[in-house]
């Protein structure tokens, strides 16, 4: 999950990548799906994946996906994934930014 | 970001102070967790957290615990030895009575435990398999399904437990052992062919909407797990036909359920239509599964595009001629702006390339190539696999165009020595192989590379690339120019393997071929003289730096010299010719080309692309016409151009083909030349020009995938249909038809009698084409003011056999008659499609008037009423009121409209269930308005309801039926009037027209008996056994349901009675 900025808000890695080159890799594959018009379809190639990308306001969510998986049953289930969580905590896109302002200003 | 950063440190020497304060409680640690996780997700180091989330996992209470455990299983990779530490804490929640520790235990063991901890926890959880609790059972069967992917070996024991997952009573714990199952059918599908029954009852029961409501996503049942099944299937049925034949049914089904238009159903779609293309054919279901493939390659919706494509991809591996159909849309993803589409449609052609058409798609594909630099890597190796398979078909100027475009670079140069290093590597891939077999194009294209960019690959010992080069070289069937071309290669390897070359050399140096023996003299001389290589082959210069003599003014005073001592000036070829052929008076040859595309003469100093070699080759002496033509750096598009003329379709291609390119060799030769000439002759708009440009690509791009006639894929069409399709432009039509140069194709649309193959082929591209299969989703409310018929024929087809779209009005009869189906048009979209019955009228006032339609949902009766204002004016606060004793409602919508305008139509309906059933039930209601404010109007009605509304039928299989009859108590037997007057099988015409009625399912007729079955809703079902006994069925009733039986035996005697 990233923010237009291309800022990393939420990230999970099912394979194990090194946490120094973490950053890196979400920053390259954030700028290709930031550099896709509307009218583009949701579908990137990246390296040997997929990404599929679908946008809630100023929130994206990307997951990388193999070859042979099924693209539009992805975007599908980010959706899912989202009316789970807007579910669960009322207003996803106003929670997730909202948390993440909080977090920073405890920090300073 | 460098504030950021500076956040971050701040945090991190925080948390670190923090966490080694003796005094930090659990709660407090807790939240430094979450801290830690959230800087390891922007990728700042918190190892030192690492430790202390074990010990959270270990002592905290439920909520730290999990805290503790979620940072392991983001902190912890598989085998990070802190792991060790974590063991006991696992084993101890696993066989902890509290559900939640279990379940964190059982993540985290799926999510981080490495092989080697696996046996420790595997009794545990092998138990879990049978917990009370289906959450954990589920969580059990994910562990064990990242355990076989770890570690197969040691879950090999419980294979029959995955079975006793597969058929769990809970959904979710089944849905989780495809998991595993897929990857084991995936591995062998030969061991898991018995359970195909298996999985086509599940996928009929999930089509079906035996799920829960909870595993519905957008009114599509539990699509994820549809997916899952259909790859499954498909594996199963891989080159298989009797497994394949089982599940034929099933996939019919879905492909029938999933006309929803919504994204999810789509993705199911895609995955149907690669099952049904995976498994053993079924010409049927092919002709469905193209069908589909349309919806989607025509869609507008962008997504939908992409996946048409992809699922185009794939069959036409099975089928090529499927691409035929979309032609014009392929052409135009080509030229998209969206790389991903492009992408996808240059991988649709790579799989439909053959002989005649290599050359248009290589072309293709170069041009894509240029166009991006950051994804050349895929698009190299796809061209690999095209020069391997189109290979000595291709033109001399494709692997030159090739080579040009590694040579030439883009401007960024770490980009080009990429790109160079993977062609470096995937050749050297290829010719450690079997590279006999392989075009000669390819290994000249391939040698050229190597002795151009093989230095670049430092990891390469260059000996290796010489002793591969030198292999090719000793190879029977490799041609004496490729022998040439790798020899040069060999030559521009670098010094210090002269011992080597030497060899080589000398080996050479008595080679029957000339100009073998000439370039192994010049090697064996450069590999002497380092120096003399140094200046002749000067290292990684830009080949467009190098200046070449082309009039080799070098030479000049050696040919003075030799034209003083007598000898003949020299005559160009051309010139030489014309000589020759005056001596012979008659010349029966065509003037032929030419620039010779040999390599005979050139010499092995040029350090460049073999295209200019050959041509400062050809350009020697003062053919100056030549040279200006070359010199210009155009490509040899004439070869290509040929290949359109002699292949491709469109006829005034040949005449412009006719004349030989040197008779014009002023005119650029590009491949809009023709069209340049057909508008001479008659000037056309312009856009139909481009679209001519698109057939004229298209039929160079689809040549050879099938004959003109046989583009049918139902094979049915009588006249050959038009090869390319042209865009529903209004004008087009006209001005195509006036054109001349297009006569054949005009001719041949109006000739061919739109056969059913034609107008599906046209199907939605063309309006005046009669709409097949796609108006249903496409039809909007304009079409539905078409007869009823139609639609009712259309949506049936899809629909299929069980569910007849409009039922008959059985016990309605008495009502007043139907009234404008029009109404119809304004269903809501969610309901549109479902069948219905006819609308009827209810009553009406001078203001109102009220119809109703009853449609019909699996697991609901939808009566919907339409409420029109039959006056100018508005009525406002129309509120219907319903009721009904016998029967519940489950959800209404649009029962209260504020304001109804004038002339317009409103629609409510209302869910209604049955849960006991009764053989007609009465409803009664009320509708109140307001023409003039506080003053109400009600106008009351009512209607009847009949069970078979409430009937639906039951799909299952005969074994299931055999098992479902003896759990069943109450029984009814009764004999029912066969038809015997239609002709055919008095059984099976009396099981249809029963089944037409009341919606039954027809399980399996065996010689004289019927199986049926139907259900009340998604309630209790109702099996019907019948048997012909003299000139009377027997029917015997099973129902769980006391009334039930007798209600369905009520509604036999009247349908029979009926007809």
């Amino acid at each position: 999950m990233v923010n237009k900025q291309g800022q990393t808000r939420l990230s999970k890695y099912y394979e194990q990548v090194e946490l120094g080159k973490r950053a890196a890799l979400e920053a390259d594959m954030v700028r290709g799906c930031l550099a896709r018009r509307k009218e583009e379809c949701s579908f990137v190639e990246y390296k040997d994946y997929k990404l599929v990308y679908r946008q809630y306001a100023a929130l994206f969510i990307v997951v990388g996906i193999t070859e042979n998986e099924n693209e539009l049953s992805i975007y599908e289930l980010v959706h899912n994934f989202v009316e789970v969580l807007d579910k669960y905590f009322s207003r996803v896109g106003l929670t997730l930014q909202l948390q993440v302002v909080m977090f920073k200003s405890e920090k300073r | 970001m460098m504030e950021e950063e500076k956040l971050m440190k701040q945090e991190l020497s925080a948390m670190k102070e923090q966490v080694s304060s003796p005094n930090t409680s659990m709660k407090q640690m807790r939240e430094v967790m979450v801290r830690a996780m959230y800087c390891e997700m922007l990728g700042y180091d918190a190892s030192f957290t690492y430790i202390h989330a074990i010990k959270l996992a270990q002592q905290g209470s439920v909520l730290e615990k999990r805290v503790g455990y979620l940072a392991v299983s983001l902190f912890l990779s598989e085998g990070h030895e802190l792991l060790l530490l974590l063991v006991n804490t696992v084993l101890k929640d696993l066989q902890s009575t509290n559900l939640i520790e279990a379940c964190m235990a059982l993540t985290v063991v799926a999510q981080v435990f490495p092989k080697d901890m696996i046996p420790a926890v595997l009794p545990l959880v092998e138990d879990k398999l049978s917990h009370p609790k289906e959450i954990i059972r589920r969580k059990a069967v994910l562990a064990l399904y990242k355990f076989y992917l770890i570690a197969p070996n040691q879950v090999q024991h419980i294979h029959a437990k995955f079975r006793k997952a597969l058929c769990d009573k809970d959904p979710g714990v089944m849905t989780s052992s495809l998991h595993i199952y897929l990857q084991l059918i995936r591995e062998s599908p030969e061991g898991y062919k018995d359970l195909t029954g298996s999985f086509v009852a599940i996928m009929k029961q999930v089509v079906g909407g035996k799920l829960p409501m909870d595993f519905y996503y957008h009114n599509v049942p539990a699509p994820w797990l549809q997916i899952q099944l259909l790859r499954i299937l498909s594996l199963l049925g891989r080159e298989d036909q009797s497994t394949s034949e089982l599940m034929y049914e099933v996939l019919d089904e879905s492909l029938r359920r999933a006309e929803m238009n919504h994204n999810i159903t789509y993705a199911i779609l895609y995955e149907c239509v690669k099952a049904i293309y995976t498994i053993h054919p079924k010409a049927e279901l092919l002709e469905k599964a193209a069908r589909c493939i349309g919806n989607f390659v025509l869609s507008p919706k962008i997504n939908l595009k992409y996946l048409g494509l992809k699922a185009l991809t794939y069959v036409v591996q099975h089928d090529a001629k499927l691409a035929l159909q979309h032609q014009m849309t392929i052409i135009e993803c080509l030229d998209h702006s969206d790389f991903t589409i492009k992408r996808e449609t240059l991988e649709l052609l790579f799989r439909i390339t053959n002989a005649q058409n290599v050359t248009v798609i290589v072309e293709k594909m170069l041009d894509f190539l240029r166009g991006c630099k950051d994804e050349h890597t895929i698009i190299h190796l796809t061209m690999n696999d095209v020069f391997s398979i189109g290979g000595d078909s291709l033109q001399q100027d494709v692997p030159n165009n090739f080579l040009r475009l590694l040579a030439e670079g883009s401007e960024c140069k770490e980009e080009d020595d990429e790109l160079r290093l993977i062609a470096v590597d995937s050749y050297l891939t290829v010719l450690k192989g079997d590279a006999s077999h392989l075009p000669q194009h390819f290994l000249q294209v391939m040698s050229w590379v190597l002795g151009e960019y093989s230095h670049l690959q430092e990891c390469v010992d260059q000996r290796e690339v010489i002793r591969l080069l030198t292999k090719l070289l000793d190879e029977r069937s490799v041609s004496s120019e490729t022998r040439v071309w790798i020899l040069s290669a060999l030559t521009k390897i670098p010094e210090g393997q002269t011992d080597l070359i030497q060899e080589l050399a000398e080996s050479l140096s008595s080679s029957q071929d000339t100009v073998l023996r000439q370039q192994a003299q010049e090697l064996r001389h450069l590999s002497r003289d380092s120096q003399l290589q140094e200046c002749v082959l000067p290292r990684g210069a830009p080949w467009d730096s190098m200046e070449v003599d082309s009039s080799l003014s070098f030479l000049d005073g050696f040919v003075s010299e030799a034209l003083a001592a007598g000898a003949a000036p020299y005559k160009p070829p051309h010139q030489r010719q014309e000589e020759l052929s005056e001596e012979r008076a008659l010349n029966l040859e065509p003037y032929s080309f030419s620039l010779p595309v040999s390599l005979s003469s050139c010499s092995i100093t040029d350090r460049q692309s073999p295209t200019l070699l050959s041509v400062s080759s050809g350009v020697s002496g003062n053919s100056t016409e030549l040279s200006q033509k070359e010199g210009s750096s155009t490509l040899i598009l004439e070869g290509v151009k040929r290949v359109w003329g002699k292949d491709g379709y469109l006829p005034q291609k040949e005449t412009a083909a006719t004349a030989p390119p040197v008779d014009e060799p002023g005119i650029a030769v590009n491949p809009s030349g023709q069209q340049e000439a057909a508008e001479r002759i008659e000037p056309q708009p312009e856009p139909s020009t481009r679209n001519q440009d698109k057939q004229q690509l298209a039929s160079s791009l689809f040549v050879g995938l099938g004959t003109q006639s046989s583009i049918s894929l139902l094979g049915k069409s009588e006249a050959p249909p038009p090869r390319f399709r042209k865009k529903p432009r209004p004008h087009e039509s006209s001005s195509s038809s006036s054109s001349g140069t297009s006569e054949r194709s005009s001719d041949s649309s109006s000739r061919s009698p739109h056969s059913k193959t034609d107008s599906f082929l046209y199907g939605s591209l063309l309006e005046e084409e009669p709409v097949t299969c796609t108006s249903t989703t496409t039809n909007g409310l304009s079409q539905n003011k078409h007869a009823e018929g139609e639609r009712r024929a259309n949506t049936s087809q899809i629909l299929g056999s069980d569910m007849v779209i409009v039922r008959p009005n059985t016990i309605q009869d008495r009502h007043p008659p139907s009234v404008s189906s029009d109404l119809t048009a304004l269903l809501p979209s969610e309901i549109k499609d479902l069948p219905h019955s006819d609308v009827i009228s209810l009553t009406s006032d001078p203001s109102l008037s009220l119809a109703s339609c009853r449609m019909f949902r699996d697991e609901a009766l939808l009566l919907v009423i339409f409420i029109c204002n039959c006056t100018e004016t508005v009525i406002k606060d129309v509120a219907v009121q319903l009721t009904c004793e016998e029967l519940e409602t489950a959800s209404l919508r649009g029962n209260v409209v504020d304001c109804l305008e004038g002339k317009s139509t409103s629609v409510c309906h209302y869910a209604l269930l049955m849960d006991e059933p009764h053989t007609n039930v009465s409803f009664t209601g009320t509708v109140s308005y307001q023409t003039q404010p506080g003053h109400t109007n009600t106008l009351p009605f009512s209607g009847t309801l009949s069970t078979t509304d409430f009937i639906r039928p039951l799909v299952i299989t005969t074994e299931e039926y055999g098992k479902l009859w003896l759990s069943l108590s109450h029984d009814v037997k009764q004999n029912l009037k066969l038809l015997t007057d239609a002709g055919g099988d008095p059984l099976k015409t009396t099981l249809n027209a029963l089944k037409d009625a009341l919606q039954l399912h027809v399980v399996d007729i065996i010689g004289s008996e019927g199986i049926v079955a139907c259900r009340l809703l998604s309630g209790a079902p109702c099996l019907l056994h019948c048997r012909v006994n003299g000139s009377a069925l027997a029917v015997w009733l099973r129902s769980p349901h006391p009334s039930f039986p007798d209600c369905i035996m009520y509604h036999c005697q009247r349908a029979l009675a009926e007809l």
